[in-house]
């Protein structure tokens, strides 16, 4: 019986697991492995965001600045510092996670609309700077002129120019960042969060430090989007101010509820989801704008609970 | 120089009384029925490019009276049937359905009037400079300010004493109480909704005459309204008015000295707000 539960407990990751890291094997057509890493880098975002979503049940709307400060933080190190990769993701995520903690104190007091509105806000600051500081950032047209360098071991050297190798580091990063949020939530803190989404105030009465927890919560959530952006603009060895714009903001939020709020793995699945479908009616027509509408539509109007959610409920029935 | 401040002032209130027009709509809705409607600035297109389609057969004043009326009516068709649906639910949804609704309005009025922005004719008596000195007092830019400011007063007295604002008032306090009184609550959040909707309407049509029309100009005129929300304090119609007067004011003075920050100024203006001021500067604590 126990060997039953921890079955179909573990097998679905398992699986999971198999189909991430022998991706390259079956989606080898050309272009199609950068597809692959595009969907493990946003679904990592979108996983991310819902450490503050799904998991301590505070509504944000602007992740996408803390991802495009991630993503220019990479890139302007590439460009502008050092050949490195390695230092070009850490810079990435430092600027990101810091300029979260310090943003963190002015909205955490604030719940629900308003704790959405303020981050959308808030998020626009970075998408003018980025698109008005054109000696640094290139503007509206991008920061071009770098491309990613290969990683030295030491031991080796891996050539990333190769979307498979490149694949590969993306899954790596993936694997260690999806690791720790697990730790974190399954934590005590990570319980606090928790107890935070189902009831602030019976938290309160707790002892649990809600503003202080949802700060760290904000912050580790933004510093994880903000990994995310880092491997983004590597993999396209390109940033522009879209990637901070709020629209992307909103991508990562239907991400995460296409997929699923409440699980850990949604995410990535409504990650999958999204970046197949838009990537296919991008390709047939140029109205895919108003299909991806739609698409937000639908899913709000007949699948708010997500895939992951309907299963859930099918198995729980 | 002082001319060119003064010219800039007033640039600024008019930037403002846009902002204000479409930020009241939005607190309208949120405060009853704590909706986002991320798509205010769809609707402010659609009413700009109505009165574009209308201007040839009924003229300028006659799309100013019925475009927004018809946006208003848009309106009320997709409160009824989409937004409606959620109301009780986690806010998140209501944020993403209006979202993608932004994402439809904004590709269908591509799809239908191009993505160019489009010419608008402004009865000539309204064009005109009135003062040589004063090359800026375009009859056009007084008449939106006045506009806007009736509208905005017309609004509040609304709200003051008619029974339809005395129940959104009442409302925005306590629905479940209203509708034990025996209103019907559908209906006034659909009418609500309705109303928010025509000033977005409207401040299309009036910012279409000034700027032209483009499909775009509802996600760039969204933003600065939701930090006018924020700046005057959530649930404060008098607070969003002075928000957005603000926000306009100080990013048309900015664009003088510092061209490069004309928009990070407002968020810096919104940060500075909420670090003294958490709430807004009208903001009280309980409802959001």
């Amino acid at each position: 019986m126990t060997n039953n539960g921890s079955l179909t407990r573990y097998a679905p990751s398992v699986i999971g697991w198999i189909v991430l890291v022998s991706l390259p094997e079956w989606i080898n057509a050309v272009g199609y492995t950068d597809l692959g890493s595009r969907v493990v880098i946003l679904g990592l975002a979108a996983m991310a965001l819902n450490f503050l979503l799904g998991h301590t049940g505070v509504l944000s709307f602007g992740h996408a600045a803390y991802f495009g400060l991630g993503a220019y933080g990479a890139g302007l190190t590439l460009r502008y510092l050092a050949p490195s990769t390695g230092l070009a993701i850490l810079v990435g995520t430092g600027i990101g996670t810091f300029a979260a903690m310090l943003i963190g104190p002015l909205i955490i007091r604030l719940r629900g609309v308003y704790f959405a509105m303020v981050t959308i806000a808030f998020g626009q600051i970075f998408y003018f700077i980025a698109f008005r500081w054109n000696t640094v950032t290139g503007g509206d047209d991008g920061l071009t002129n770098w491309t990613r360098q290969p990683i030295n071991l030491g031991f080796a050297t891996i050539d990333l120019k190769d979307p498979v190798a490149f694949y590969y580091l993306t899954l790596v990063v993936f694997a260690v960042a999806t690791a720790i949020m697990a730790k974190l939530l399954a934590s005590p803190f990570g319980r606090s969060l928790l107890a935070i989404r189902e009831n602030e105030r019976r938290a309160l009465f707790l002892g649990i430090p809600v503003n202080l927890r949802i700060w760290l919560s904000w912050t580790v959530s933004c510093g994880f989007v903000s990994i995310a952006g880092a491997m983004y603009a590597l993999l396209n060895n390109f940033v522009d101010p879209r990637a901070l714009h709020w629209s992307q903001s909103g991508t990562f939020v239907i991400m995460a509820v296409l997929g699923g709020m409440r699980s850990f793995w949604g995410p990535l699945i409504g990650s999958a989801i999204y970046v197949v479908l838009q990537d296919y009616l991008s390709s047939r027509t140029s109205n895919w704008m108003s299909l991806v509408g739609l698409v937000f539509v639908l899913v709000v109007l007949f699948f708010p609970r997500g895939v992951l959610g309907m299963l859930g409920r099918r198995s729980a029935t | 120089m002082t001319q060119l401040i003064l010219f800039n002032l007033f640039n600024g209130l008019i930037v403002g009384a846009f902002y204000a027009l479409m930020a009241l709509g939005l607190s309208l809705i949120m405060n009853l029925t704590g909706v986002i409607n991320f798509a205010h600035g769809g609707f402010l297109a659609l009413g700009g490019y109505l009165a574009y389609t209308l201007i040839p057969y009924v003229g300028f004043w006659g799309a100013l009276l019925v475009a927004p009326v018809l946006t208003a009516f848009l309106g009320l068709i997709v409160e009824r049937f989409l937004i409606r649906r959620l109301y009780g639910h986690d806010p998140l949804y209501s944020l993403l359905l209006t979202f993608g609704l932004a994402f439809i309005i904004e590709d269908g009025t591509r799809y239908i009037w191009g993505a160019q922005a489009v010419p608008y004719e402004v009865p000539a008596a309204l064009t005109t400079p009135l003062s040589s000195d004063y090359f800026f007092l375009t009859g056009y830019r007084l008449f939106m300010v006045a506009l806007a400011a009736i509208s905005v007063i017309a609004l509040f007295v609304i709200l003051k004493w008619t029974r339809l604002g005395m129940r959104i008032r009442a409302g925005t306090l306590d629905l479940e109480t209203v509708s034990v009184l025996g209103v019907n609550t559908a209906i006034l959040r659909n009418l609500n909704f309705g109303l928010g909707i025509y000033l977005a309407g409207l401040a299309g049509v009036l910012a279409a005459g000034q700027l032209g029309v483009e499909p775009t100009i509802g996600s760039s005129l969204i933003m600065p309204s939701f930090v006018s929300i924020i700046v005057g304090g959530l649930g404060s119609l008098p607070g969003t008015l002075l928000g957005g007067l603000t926000i306009g004011v100080a990013s048309s003075l900015t664009s003088v000295f510092f061209p490069s920050a004309t928009e990070a100024v407002m968020y810096v203006i919104m940060a500075l707000v909420l670090l003294v001021r958490p709430r807004g500067l009208f903001g009280q604590e309980g409802r959001f």
